[in-house]
């Protein structure tokens, strides 16, 4: 899921491109720090609907070996996955 | 080559369709109009094979420039005034992207007081925005320009994109006959555009993405290199460019009659015309005068205007613009190119043609009297209402 560019940190100014673009996960800005709450998935409920999947403003949710998970590097805490899941598999927890 | 009466709008689009874009996007603004009316007629009639696309703002105009350029496709928009202004918030998207769009600019007076004829605030006032700047100053020039523009912008050195300014109405609106070069010798000239900053299925990439404080001086850092590195360009461009057609322009200025003058006119734009006929009438009586056109304000001549003016006694710089609270921005740019370099000679500074007032050979001849009496200081050209 993890594109193996994102932990890759330019050391200098020839690892910049030229123009903002570039192979996905290069020189991203993460919005983790964004969060006051952070959506937790309860796996043993969740019944793998993709509904959170479809609504997800910032596209951080994904499925990886039939299983539902949240990339918390970009999640800004939002809450609308909590919102949206009928069977209430999402609880939100304060981040610390 | 074909020769044909045109107006400075028309000989604009004729170099366009020779540069062959294929997307123009664009918004009508008097006194634009005329530019992407003949295009939209070429791409009805066939003979430019383009997409033009009917936007519902100068705001989409150039973004559907940017989708365009991201694709790898050669793109064309023009604008003036306000429309220029409310496209602002793109122009940096463009120039930070990286995407070499061509974009002609009518030059013409912002608001308020409302009013439709030319001056060069509009432009002027977006200087930062990491556009390369260039002002014609005749039809031929700005057929020459529109062509030029897209040799210089695509370069991968430059990767910037280009706004050619034409003065509204005094250039856009009158005629001249101009030599329409052949399709031949306009592809022989001008390459295909060839990126890598585009979005393509065999090479995924994360187009125009965002730099936080880390990485973000790097990226703005390049741009400004990139700017810098259109002086070399726009002299390959127009050493080519001079084997193919025959005209050669001067780089980013043009000197008149500087070689041995006290006195210079430094201005920019088709007021340079009248200015060349004063220094010839002066001449005749005399007086040592000159005239310094600069043809691109970024990336600014500091080297070439420094050169020009550093034998002469005093220099006015003469310009369709103020900076409200200082002077003309031109002013303040030249005279930041001459300090750097230890000229101590005296500047004073002609604001004019605002709105569309016209500036009489009496002016100018006015302006060299008074820098030759020493005169300095911000002086406002035609504050009468007549």
């Amino acid at each position: 899921m993890k594109p193996y560019l994102r932990d890759k940190i330019p050391q200098s100014l020839s690892e910049i491109p030229d123009a903002p673009s570039y192979e996905a996960g290069y020189l991203i800005t993460k919005n983790a720090g964004w969060r006051n709450e952070k959506p937790v998935i309860n796996l043993d409920k969740c019944i793998g609907c993709l509904q959170c999947y479809l609504h997800c403003p910032d596209g951080v949710i994904f499925k990886e070996n039939g299983k539902v998970g949240i990339d918390y590097d970009f999640c800004k805490g939002c809450g609308i996955c909590r919102k949206i899941c009928k069977i209430g598999a999402i609880e939100m927890e304060a981040e610390k | 080559m074909a020769r044909k009466f045109l107006s400075g709008n028309e000989a604009f689009a004729e170099g366009i369709r020779l540069a062959k874009p294929q997307v123009i996007s664009a918004y009508p603004i008097t006194p634009q109009t005329i530019v992407v009316e003949r295009l939209s007629e070429m791409v009805e009639d066939k003979s430019l094979k383009a997409e033009f696309i009917h936007v519902e703002s100068e705001h989409s105009a150039l973004s559907c420039a940017m989708g365009t350029s991201a694709v790898g496709a050669r793109a064309f928009t023009a604008t003036s005034s306000q429309g220029l202004l409310y496209m602002a918030e793109c122009l940096t998207y463009a120039s930070g992207g990286r995407f070499p769009i061509v974009m002609m600019n009518a030059n013409r007076s912002t608001a308020l007081p409302w009013n439709i004829y030319g001056d060069q605030r509009d432009s002027i006032s977006l200087l930062d925005s990491g556009w390369i700047q260039a002002y014609a100053e005749n039809a031929q020039e700005s057929l020459d320009l529109a062509l030029m523009s897209y040799y210089v912008a695509e370069d991968k050195r430059v990767s910037t994109p280009f706004m050619a300014n034409l003065d509204g109405f005094v250039l856009t609106h009158t005629y001249e006959v101009v030599d329409v070069p052949t399709k031949k010798q306009a592809d022989e000239f001008l390459p295909p555009f060839k990126t890598e900053n585009k979005l393509d299925l065999n090479n995924p990439k994360n187009l125009a993405f965002s730099a936080g404080p880390a990485q973000n001086t790097a990226f703005k850092y390049k741009e400004h290199i990139g700017l810098l590195n259109a002086k070399e360009v726009i002299g390959e461009a127009e050493e080519k460019f001079a084997k193919i057609f025959g005209r050669k322009y001067s780089g980013l200025t043009e000197e008149y009659r500087t070689d041995d003058a006290d006195y210079i006119i430094v201005t920019l734009g088709s007021i340079a015309g009248l200015v060349r006929e004063t220094v010839d009438k002066l001449r005749n009586d005399g007086k040592k005068v000159g005239l310094l056109r600069i043809r691109y304000l970024r990336p600014f001549p500091n080297e070439e205007i420094a050169g020009a003016l550093k034998n002469a006694k005093a220099a006015a710089v003469l310009e369709k613009d103020i900076s409200f609270g200082n002077e003309g921005t031109v002013y303040t740019n030249v005279n930041s190119a001459i300090k750097k370099q230890n000229i101590h000679i005296t500047t004073s500074n002609y604001i004019g043609g605002l709105g569309g007032k016209n500036i009489s050979e009496a002016e100018i001849e006015n302006i060299f009297g008074d820098i030759e009496s020493g005169k300095t200081g911000v002086t406002f050209l035609g504050l009468g209402g007549e």
